[in-house]
């Protein structure tokens, strides 16, 4: 048994409508939502060293400069990123052949050389590492690229939120007090919730 | 191009010029216009980016002798 015609008709002319009326609804809302919408990002920082300090930093700050909200939670070598002292980061070029191992200064054609120094030599040497460091800091300095310090501050002061992992810091036996303040020190429980909703989630 | 208030961000590199225009408009009045000056080759198209993002608009962005010339209008 069908329906009637004049039921089948009215049935037809409803689908009609709906077809027309319902994709423009739809883009309407989804632009509506999409204006009123503020995007995040939510990012995990693992690794306490000069060079790796600066991408969770650098991304973190800059977003928060286009209006993003922002949470960075620090975990294992992380948390050296937070610690109230972070002038002795260091960056180690041993088993990094992607660094380039150039002098931050003297004439443009010293400058140019990559030093192709062998591991078995940096490891060989005592206050190899320190004196990279200096030469990163220097070149750091010659670009004018920020400080981590610096962009440190201008992130907490763009609202970015600092999560310390809790584990890490007993892991380690580190003190609440060798970190800044502004800090909340949770777990992943808390963490994953704020990945889960964000727009981009980054692990560095 | 006339404007309310200069930034002076020559000699600096990403992303500290954005982070300092940020902290310049949000010192200003919504109609008020920023120049930046910068030097970072990156910048424009950060600062293009970042005037569609922040609905800040980019009134003009020029380039004279590796030098970058940005003009904002706070929303």
């Amino acid at each position: 048994m069908g329906a009637t015609p004049e039921i089948a008709n009215i049935d037809e002319l409803i689908q009609r409508r709906i077809d027309e009326i319902l994709p423009q609804k739809i883009e309407q809302a989804l632009q509506a939502r999409e204006a009123s919408h503020t995007p995040s990002m939510t990012i995990i920082a693992t690794k306490g060293t000069l060079d790796w300090a600066y991408p969770p930093f650098i991304l973190a700050s800059t977003a928060a400069a286009l209006g993003w909200d922002v949470k960075i939670f620090f975990t294992f070598y992380g948390l050296n990123l937070l610690k109230k002292d972070i002038s002795d980061l260091k960056v180690s070029p041993l088993g990094n052949p992607g660094m380039p191992m150039k002098m931050p200064f003297g004439p443009d054609w010293f400058k140019s050389i990559n030093w192709n120094i062998p591991n078995l030599v940096q490891a060989g040497i005592p206050g190899f590492e320190s004196v990279a460091t200096l030469l990163m800091q220097q070149t750091i300095r010659n670009n004018g690229v920020a400080s981590i310090a610096e962009l440190r501050a201008l992130s907490q002061e763009a609202d970015v939120k600092f999560i310390a992992c809790q584990m890490t810091v007993e892991l380690f036996g580190f003190k609440h007090d060798d970190f800044i303040d502004g800090l909340d020190f949770a777990g992943a429980a808390t963490f994953l919730p704020e990945a889960q909703k964000a727009d981009v989630s980054l692990f560095m | 191009m006339d404007f309310d208030k200069d930034l002076d961000a020559r000699g600096l590199n990403c992303p500290l010029p954005i982070l300092r225009a940020k902290k310049a408009l949000a010192e200003m009045t919504g109609g008020q216009v920023l120049r930046v000056l910068s030097t970072d080759p990156g910048s424009v198209k950060d600062f293009a980016a970042f005037a569609k993002q922040t609905g800040n608009e980019l009134l003009s962005s020029g380039e004279n002798n590796k030098e970058f010339e940005f003009y904002l209008k706070r929303k």
